[in-house]
């Protein structure tokens, strides 16, 4: 791989993920999915044609907000919730910076919700990543914005009473350009994930499924391990059909607007009666969203949606670029002695 | 017909009328073309915050003052010497500030029985006898200007609304001023409506010459142009100003300029004066809230830009969070802060000097940041300017008070030559030998060191910090360390800033002690007092933390020391916490400037009564 360096000069060594970790030790509880998150966005980003330097990772508060401590990249460590309008500050003053945040379920959804909407609305191109855990680690275990109702926890021993955001749903509602899924538990899935999210220009939004082992351990093992992973799991790609089961036996078929599973080995259906996926249609992609809340449905896990719209910092480097053109690069003492004036002369 | 005319040193004009009668318009507009002849002058545009309040409600009216001068002024004057109304309510409102044997010209078509009704006049004032004591002239305004329009095409509604361009004729022609700067100005606005420039400038123009013809006015006046200091002038108001500094300060440190702000009266109009000046590279962000602007400019100077966020008390309380990161990530930030009548969201158009306490202390932990304030609207370009300065060079996040006075009122302004304007020097750090992100320099101040960098990178963030590494730390002694060297870099600042200056002796019986916005009212009622044989001086604070560095010595100085303050005496506690040093108040909060004349008797009260 070769890349330039920020004076040009041409960067002729490969990275490998291991140029990627920071001196710092990793403090995460042991057993922590953020780990796997770690290793796997050090994993891809050799795969890049971005110098280390020009890699800046901001976060919130929570655990996953310590993230930036252990890349060996620029980071700021920001405050809870304001990640997104931090990195949006750096991204559109240097476009030329791949800007990422790491974030979690309460950070993002709960105080940084109206940072959230606004960074995907403007698709500013931020790499957002989105830990759920479903729970509050680091103010050790009260529900989250995501926390399925009724659940338990040290701020609800009864219970919650509060229904939870469907993050992709949220997303697309928001105008992302870029929404996806994947889980801590599957490196391949989520290092092909992280890829096209770097690819993407505008926000792209990753909600990575993450246990958290201490406070809510087992949150997605459904998803997670062998025996229930198939047929809990809908892998979503760009034109093949929805089918998914231990052995390819289950699809996703349309019966007018609603969406039914369907076996296919009964002999009614067959994968040619299967929808098949497009990750351009915004129709689609907000039906798949509400997958993860149906009862007997599986959850998608990859690209829901990716369209091409162009960046807002793009149109703010091109709107700045247009006016200096029509008017000319400001010239500040014309600008000073500009509007009405009058000389007082010296008598 | 040709009418004697009497020159005048000073007048104060109020024009009043409904939000909807264009008085801002007509006022910008009449100082606009008196700025041009030559005059000195302050302005107080005084609106109500709802855009259009129901018509004819006393709550409805928006005024505008404007004070002009042979002679050098500092203020938009106490008392009105002229009080154009345009309704009944703006009679009603205004009539008491207006000084005796003073002119109202009032609009009679509009005191028909439902506006005065609005207006809470059981009896016509102008039949009454109530007006006894002023001159009156009784113009029917609204008829006149609808004869003039007449055969034009045009709809009642919009005739209607020309009826202040013919007040703003009738107001030129008085006080002897060119109509020329305004039709030009009408051109350019209404280009694409030719026929609602022509209707304008034929408004004004019949009520310029029903001046000259009509028997009301036994004589015209003039003020002879001011003998200000030779150089080329502007009128500016305080938020274009602001905007100014910074474009400026950015320009000089030869780094881009971002401004991320949220909507807010007073302030709205620094980001809509920015966000036009794209070609100067500036960028200018419309956040999705106060919090999110505050955040975009941390991250803007991280990468590198000079970064502004301008607000009002209600914004910059949001803010404060954001501020402490970037006093902890030792970033250089602007803040400004537009101040206005609180506390909540109070009086969003009036002005107020409230918010001293809160952006010197209002932020959790010990989180020091330098705070300085203009004292005029033209001053706002020096200070927007270095704070600027201060913030770069320091590192810092720095605060500029200005106030809702400041900001929309102007002055004419002595403009700078760009090549005069001091150097802002900004270096990044490149060298990655022994680089370390929180070493320091002679003055305690961090390198600036840019993502995009080969070679530094490296990890800041709100955690305490290990000293010079920066990695995070929990160490209690390196963060009482860090506590004091945060502080004592604000506080170094000291050195760097002019020392304090005072007008009169330097010693005496009694220092008036102001800061801010109330510079004008303050300077020019201890003109007069001195005038008069009092023996009283003033020092007037544009830096307020760190304090110029003699300011101790020089209260010391004298024997009494008076603050006036729009607030209940926040400066006042300042002095008495940092000089122990007793202090009298003179505290005013009507969301208005003080007023010369109370502020004089106050202080000859503080001096022990009249001489």
């Amino acid at each position: 791989m070769a890349a330039t360096n920020g004076n040009g000069e041409v960067q002729t060594k490969k990275y490998t993920a291991k140029d990627f970790a920071s001196d710092q030790d990793v403090r995460w509880c042991p057993g922590c999915g953020d780990y796997s998150i770690l290793a796997q966005v050090q994993r891809i980003l050799p795969e890049l044609d971005v110098p280390k330097e020009k890699h800046v990772f901001i976060s919130g508060i929570g655990c996953s907000s310590r993230f930036p401590y252990y890349m060996n990249a620029y980071g700021v460590h920001g405050i809870h919730g304001r990640a997104p309008a931090i990195a949006s500050g750096v991204k559109t003053a240097n476009p030329d910076l791949t800007v990422w945040v790491a974030t979690g379920d309460g950070d993002a959804l709960s105080i940084g919700g109206n940072h959230i909407i606004h960074s995907l609305r403007r698709n500013i191109g931020l790499k957002i990543l989105m830990f759920n855990n479903r729970i509050y680690g680091l103010t050790k275990g009260q529900y989250s914005p995501t926390s399925e109702l009724g659940k338990k926890t040290k701020s609800t021993p009864f219970g919650t009473i509060d229904y939870p955001f469907n993050p992709v749903q949220l997303a697309l509602g928001a105008e992302g350009t870029f929404v996806a899924r994947s889980l801590d538990r599957d490196p391949k899935h989520l290092q092909q994930v992280l890829l096209r999210a770097t690819k993407h220009n505008g926000t792209a939004f990753v909600e990575i499924y993450q246990n958290c082992n201490v406070f809510n351990d087992g949150a997605f093992f459904v998803f997670t391990e062998k025996e229930t992973k198939p047929d809990n799991i809908l892998y979503l790609e760009q034109g093949k059909p929805l089918v998914f089961g231990k052995e390819n036996d289950k699809g996703i078929r349309l019966n007018g607007f609603t969406p039914e599973v369907v076996s296919l080995k009964d002999g009614k259906w067959s994968v040619s009666d299967i929808l098949v996926y497009d990750e351009t249609s915004f129709d689609l992609a907000v039906l798949l969203a509400t997958f993860s809340d149906r009862a007997g449905f599986p959850t998608p896990i990859g690209v829901f949606y990716q369209v091409e719209r162009k960046s807002y910092e793009k149109m703010m480097t091109e709107q700045i670029e247009s006016v200096t053109k029509k008017r000319g690069a400001g010239d500040l003492d014309k600008l000073l002695k500009s509007g009405n004036t009058w000389v007082v002369s010296a008598n | 017909m040709s009418k004697t005319i009497e020159t005048l040193d000073d007048v104060v004009i109020r024009f009043a009328g409904d939000s909807g009668d264009g008085m801002q318009l007509t006022g910008t507009q009449f100082t606009n073309t008196t700025a041009l002849v030559g005059n000195d002058l302050s302005t107080l545009p005084d609106y109500p915050a709802e855009i259009r309040a129901p018509a004819g409600t006393l709550f409805g009216v928006s005024s505008f003052q404007l004070h002009f001068s042979s002679m050098d002024i500092l203020t938009p004057g106490d008392y009105p010497d002229v009080l154009v109304a345009m309704n009944p309510a703006a009679l009603k409102v205004h009539l008491k500030d207006l000084k005796k044997g003073g002119l109202i010209l009032v609009n009679t078509d509009s005191f028909d029985d439902k506006n005065l009704n609005l207006a809470g006049y059981k009896t016509s004032p102008l039949t009454d006898g109530s007006l006894s004591n002023f001159q009156v002239i009784e113009v029917p305004v609204t008829k006149l200007t609808l004869n003039a329009l007449q055969g034009m095409g045009l709809s009642q509604k919009v005739m209607v609304r020309c009826k202040n361009f013919f007040a703003l004729g009738l107001m030129y022609w008085l006080y002897s001023r060119p109509t020329e700067p305004t039709e030009e100005w009408v051109h350019e606005k209404f280009g694409k409506e030719p026929e609602l420039a022509e209707a304008n400038i034929k408004a004004l123009k019949a009520g310029y010459y029903y001046g000259e013809t009509t028997e009301a006015f036994t004589s015209q006046f003039e003020v002879k142009p001011a003998q200000l200091k030779p150089g080329l002038y502007r009128n500016i108001t305080g938020n274009e100003a602001t905007a100014l500094g910074v474009v400026a300060a950015a320009q000089k440190a030869g780094i881009p300029l971002y401004y991320a702000s949220y909507p807010i009266t007073p302030a709205s109009d620094i980001l809509h004066n920015l966000s036009a000046y794209k070609n100067f590279g500036v960028k200018t962000y419309q956040a999705e809230d106060e919090i999110a602007a505050a955040g975009a400019a941390v991250g803007a100077s991280y990468a590198g830009n000079l970064a502004v966020t301008g607000t009002s008390g209600p914004g910059a309380a949001l803010k404060s969070e954001t501020i402490s990161l970037g006093i902890m990530l030792e970033l250089p930030l602007v803040i400004v802060d537009v101040q206005r009548g609180g506390p909540s969201t109070g009086l969003p158009t009036k002005t107020e000097q409230s918010d001293l306490m809160f952006v010197t202390y209002g932020r959790h932990g010990e989180a020091p940041a330098p705070v300085i304030a203009a004292a005029t609207p033209a001053d706002c370009f020096a200070m927007a300017y270095e704070a600027a300065r201060i913030a770069v060079k320091y590192m810092t996040p720095v605060y500029l008070l200005t106030d809702g006075y400041l900001a929309n009122g102007s002055e004419p302004w002595l403009v700078p030559d760009a090549k005069d304007l001091p150097a802002i020097p900004v270096s990044f750090r490149t060298d990655p030998e022994n680089f370390h992100p929180y070493s320091r320099n002679e003055n305690n101040v961090r390198p600036w060191a840019l993502p995009g960098t080969p070679g530094l990178e490296h990890r800041i963030g709100g955690l305490e910090k290990a000293n010079i590494t920066g990695n995070v730390s929990y160490d209690p002694d390196n963060h009482d360390a860090m506590v004091h060297l945060r502080a004592e870099k604000v506080a170094g600042i000291a050195k760097d800033i002019p020392l304090q200056d005072v007008y009169g002796e330097q010693s005496g019986e009694l220092l008036v002690v102001s800061w801010g916005g109330t510079f004008g009212a303050v300077r020019s009622s201890v003109d007069r007092l001195r005038k008069k044989g009092y023996k009283i001086s003033h020092a007037h604070l544009r830096y307020l933390n760190p304090f110029p560095r003699n300011l101790g010595d020089v209260l010391k100085n004298f024997k009494k020391i008076f603050v006036p303050e729009i607030n209940l005496g926040q400066l006042s506690k300042l002095l008495k916490t940092e000089y122990l040093t007793p202090v009298i108040q003179f505290n005013k909060v009507r969301g208005l400037p003080l007023r010369s004349t109370e502020l004089e008797q106050a202080i000859i009260n503080a001096l022990g009564g009249a001489k």
